[in-house]
């Protein structure tokens, strides 16, 4: 086993009811690196990257990150979770709280920093992605493109080791995918370890280190960008990139 | 309606021990119903299991047969007290059954994600619920637990009749029988007493409502 892999899935499987949404998922994601899953929906592509930090639990297999097993439920896993970043398709800002305070909550409660540090801290995270002077507004009143940065910089703010992003853009209009793209494409460049479930092929060719193509449960192909936009191997791979690609 | 002008220092009297048996209960019921609609949803299973049973318990129990329970049971298991103390207590058992399952329903008006979110930040199930979840249940939660406070002051005129005695019903029950008052006057003044109680409390309410509500 390498242990430069920050995540590790092994032999994963996942039912939901009668529905076998994970098919024994193999899959390693180095440290520093960018994989982009993409697949049809109901692929369990979503499912693949809630099971991470256990938003979903599994039936049976192994999932590590950062060489660890990830715990039961209870302070551990609450322990794991501070250090792996979700970003999610519905934003899920805490809505009674202003911008700010979404930043700095998870600082001043879980990693127990000063206010005054969480407070600087949070405030250069928010200027990192463009939205400091939205600082005291609550999430309803910004646009979705802000409120999916804001999102992207409160899990920064807890200096995460892996940021996993659960189709960040696909609830978003058209003009505000690219604010939020290049807010992932600036961090994917610093070198963050990144799982990203997206749509958005131009992000996959341009940021991507490996495409991993999902379909019915399985993992079926696992390449370069490169390889994967033109080189397909499998016939499912072709079906999707062939209606992708010519819409 | 002489009665309640010349009677007034003992409608006096009643209404304040009905108002401290409504203080005491409320912020008992409420402090306890909401722990226990944290246990309810809970992923600890013997936390979950306490919590529905509490609510089994007490919502299908009569509250003169939980009074009697806590009035002669506590004693037994050697826990003495007054019969206002046993009053507020039945009363606060109870109502916080109804407290917890209004609160439930607000934290289930929380969208899932505000709690997969919390969660994802690395907050414990504990923190999700009091610093996200709770905070935004309140606003969908205060009009049904006002049903369930107001309800609670007009119980209170069981807890009265329990022994407790001396709340505004108990005084109008004593001007009647015992002092052969003509009931339609009496039940006036002790009707106004328990206005005085709910109303103020409906509007009291009502600008704690608009307070609370914020857009999601």
């Amino acid at each position: 086993m390498t242990t430069t892999s920050m995540i590790r899935m092994a032999s994963v499987d996942k039912h939901f009811g009668e529905l076998h949404v994970l098919r024994d998922i193999n899959l390693e994601v180095e440290s520093g690196q960018v994989v982009v899953v993409l697949g049809p929906s109901g692929s369990g592509k979503s499912t693949l990257c809630r099971t991470i930090n256990r938003l979903e639990p599994i039936d049976s297999g192994i999932i590590e990150v950062d060489g660890k097993r990830l715990p039961e439920e209870g302070k551990a896993l609450a322990g794991l979770r501070a250090d792996v970043g979700m970003v999610f398709q519905s934003f899920n800002l805490f809505a009674h709280k202003t911008i700010l305070e979404n930043v700095t909550l998870g600082p001043l409660k879980v990693r127990k920093v000063g206010k005054a540090v969480a407070e600087k801290d949070g405030l250069a995270l928010l200027e990192r992605v463009g939205i400091a002077n939205q600082k005291d507004k609550y999430p309803a009143q910004l646009s979705g493109g802000q409120q999916q940065r804001a999102a992207i910089a409160r899990a920064l703010a807890m200096k995460p080791k892996v940021m996993l992003f659960d189709e960040p853009t696909s609830a978003l209009d058209p003009e505000m995918v690219q604010e939020v793209l290049d807010v992932m494409t600036t961090l994917a460049g610093e070198g963050m370890t990144m799982l990203v479930v997206t749509h958005e092929m131009g992000f996959a060719r341009r940021a991507a280190h490996r495409v991993v193509f999902m379909s019915d449960g399985e993992i079926v192909e696992d390449a370069s960008p490169e390889t994967f936009f033109s080189n397909p191997t499998s016939d499912r791979a072709k079906d999707f990139l062939g209606k992708i690609l010519t819409h | 309606m002489g009665v309640i002008v010349e009677h007034f220092p003992l409608y006096a009297q009643g209404f304040l021990q009905t108002l401290r048996i409504c203080l005491f209960s409320a912020v008992g019921a409420l402090v306890l119903g909401t722990i226990l609609a944290g246990f309810r949803v809970s992923p600890v299973p013997p936390l979950r299991a306490v919590g529905s049973a509490w609510v089994t318990v007490f919502r299908n129990t009569p509250l003169a047969v939980v009074l009697f329970a806590v009035a002669f049971g506590l004693p037994e298991l050697g826990v003495n007290g007054s019969y206002f103390y046993f009053g507020v207590i039945g009363l606060t058992c109870y109502t916080a059954a109804f407290v917890c399952e209004a609160v439930r329903s607000g934290i289930n008006s929380v969208s899932a994600g505000q709690a997969e979110a919390a969660r994802a930040i690395g907050l414990t199930f504990s923190q999700s619920l009091s610093l996200i979840v709770l905070p935004q249940a309140l606003r969908t939660v205060v009009p049904p637990l006002g049903s369930v406070i107001i309800a609670m002051i007009k119980n209170s005129a069981i807890v009265g009749a329990f022994g407790v005695g001396g709340d505004l019903f108990a005084q109008g029950i004593q001007l009647t029988s015992a002092q052969g008052y003509a009931a339609a006057g009496v039940l006036t003044g002790v009707l106004l007493g328990y206005l005085l109680l709910t109303i103020p409390g409906g509007i009291l309410l009502g600008v704690l409502e608009r307070k609370v509500a914020v857009a999601r």
